[in-house]
């Protein structure tokens, strides 16, 4: 049988959502599933609700030295429990820290790593992961030979299920920071002011050169503020210097796979639609019937964005008051 | 101050990519290869360094078949002073690559350098991997996604992307840098380059990655095909279809 460690991401004293993915796809797998939880204070109090998700046992490692991210830390802690537990399997979700993680813990374990799956399985007794190259345009199966097997797995993709109401037995650690795990330090985080990511984002409302100039992008804030979405842009118009590469969707963007992704004014270039096709639903809005977007889009409107945008946040804005 | 700066060479943005009949690999006859679209990004900031700090080196290392050649010379042009190709013609994964990466960077300088430069993944694999492999094989940090690097050739202050925000980051060197677009602007190269770069030169060593090698690739597909979407005529309508079919709002 199979034992899994599940590393959980907290940013700001939050347990992030994919880490819950993570936890819950671990569960669904089988075999024994415990968790290392890392942070400052209050990591360990919320570490019992894990249960809820399928960890049997979590470890928390409570410290201020570890409330922002430090990675030769984060690396060595999670490293030491897999070898004192003898785990055979680590998840982590493929966000900014589990895909700065993943690679440190693979050298230090040993183990075979399958970056930013989008399926993992266990069939002829073979550790199986399923995952998008060359950004998005193939798709690939991979069979792992580690004797640890060491998975991200990317965010929006698999179900957080709770599963009960147990808690997860919690075993406190303490941590006493060396100066090994000092050599990089996070001073400080600057967020971006009430703006949501794109890449973590269940709803994107993206902008090509179709909107023409980047005071229209208004528009598509307005409507992506309905909706609770964020706002994401092509290439181009990033290139342009109209939006912040941070938004950008695509080969040298970001890969994004919201539930509801709007594409206003994008042709819909081989590079971009890369980066969103994976979406579970496209909406593409162009005055181009022939625009490549329309090819992947699930609906489609035709006609001017300039019209169709402030009805269609005003038609939310019903929908959603209801 | 040593540089190295480690480069790969994928299909360019623009490519449509054809499965081959082995069901593995991709058809690369139609296929322009270029140097690793992040890669120019931690090429030009070694450049930079080396501009800044007299007597630096920066040498350019890749792993892959004979094809890699004109990107080293494209390297070269910029700015890089010396290359070493590592020659596999099907290097096997991450694993395999940064085992034989962090070997010949130590070889090459004679120790671990003061700074080692990846793009923050490449276009092909996307695995994101290489780099803080190669930092950990090294026995020094890594910090990755970076948008903005100062150094005095001791420490650095970095700032690194994260989701919905910036880490502002204190290391010391050595250091393994994964460059995110924004970090510069990627210069191109000027006359005087392309011809200084016909002289300088290339080591070429025969390796194979397979020894460190971890998984295999067993199938590549094109990913499914979305079926034809409906066309509505207004924003109403599409609402409509939203809420009570696709159920996503």
């Amino acid at each position: 049988m199979s034992k899994s460690l599940v590393f959980i991401e907290q940013r700001g004293g939050k347990v992030k959502r994919a880490s819950l993915e993570a936890l819950s796809k671990a569960a669904a797998l089988g075999g024994d599933v415990i968790a290392v939880a890392i942070g400052g204070t209050g990591t360990a109090a919320d570490a019992a609700s894990l249960g809820n998700y399928g960890a049997t046992k979590v470890f928390a490692f409570e410290n201020e030295s570890l409330a922002n991210y430090s990675a030769n830390a984060y690396a060595k802690l999670i490293s030491k429990i897999a070898k004192e537990e003898s785990v055979s399997l680590v998840f982590l979700s493929a966000t900014a820290m589990g895909k700065d993680l993943a690679p440190r813990l693979s050298v230090r374990l040993g183990g075979a790593l399958a970056s930013d799956c989008v399926d993992v399985k266990h069939e002829d007794g073979k550790w199986i992961a399923t995952r998008y190259v060359y950004s998005g345009k193939a798709v690939a199966t991979l069979e792992l030979q580690g004797e640890i097997n060491i998975f991200s797995l990317r965010p929006n993709v698999f179900p957080a299920v709770k599963k009960s109401d147990a808690a997860a037995e919690v075993i406190t650690s303490v941590y006493e920071p060396e100066s090994a795990d000092l050599k990089t330090i996070v001073k400080e985080i600057v967020v971006s002011a009430g703006k949501l990511d794109v890449a973590e984002a269940d709803i994107v409302v993206s902008g090509g050169r179709g909107m023409k100039a980047p005071e229209h992008f208004n528009l598509l804030e307005d409507l992506a503020k309905v909706l609770g979405g964020a706002v994401g842009a092509s290439r181009a118009v990033v290139d342009a210097g109209w939006r912040p590469h941070s938004e950008q969707v695509g080969q040298t963007g970001k890969v994004v796979s919201p539930k509801l992704y709007i594409a206003c004014g994008v042709s819909g270039a081989v590079q971009h639609l890369a980066g969103m096709s994976s979406s579970k639903i496209i909406v593409a809005i162009n005055k181009d019937k022939d625009a490549p977007i329309f090819q992947v889009a699930d609906y489609g409107i035709v006609g001017d964005v300039f019209e169709i945008l402030p009805q269609l946040t005003e038609e939310f804005k019903k929908v959603l008051a209801h | 101050m040593n540089i190295a700066v480690c480069i790969s060479q994928v299909p360019d943005t623009s490519a449509r990519i054809k499965i081959a009949s082995d069901g593995k690999t991709i058809e690369t006859a139609d296929v322009n290869f270029v140097i690793n679209p992040y890669d120019e990004f931690a090429l030009e900031e070694a450049v930079k360094l080396k501009e800044k700090f007299a007597g630096s080196t920066v040498s350019v290392f890749t792993i892959g078949g004979d094809n890699v050649i004109a990107n080293l010379r494209k390297a070269f042009a910029v700015g890089a002073d010396k290359a070493v190709h590592l020659k596999d013609e099907t290097p096997k994964d991450a694993a395999g690559v940064a085992a034989i990466l962090a070997e010949a960077i130590k070889s090459h300088f004679g120790a671990v350098p003061d700074l080692v430069f990846f793009g923050k993944e490449s276009t092909d694999f996307n695995d994101a991997q290489v780099g803080p492999m190669v930092a950990e094989l090294l026995g020094i940090p890594a910090v990755t996604v970076v948008v903005a690097l100062e150094t005095d050739g001791t420490t650095a202050k970095i700032e690194r992307e994260i989701e919905g925000g910036k880490e502002m980051i204190e290391a010391g060197l050595p250091l393994v840098i994964t460059a995110q677009k924004g970090l510069n602007t990627p210069r191109v190269a000027n006359m005087k380059g392309i011809m200084a770069a016909k002289s300088k030169p290339i080591e070429t060593k025969p390796v194979s990655t397979d020894a460190h090698s971890k998984l295999s690739l067993t199938k590549l597909e094109k990913p499914p095909q979305k079926q034809v979407g409906k066309m509505v005529g207004t924003a109403a309508e599409l609402v409509g279809l939203l809420h009570t079919e696709a159920k996503v709002v």
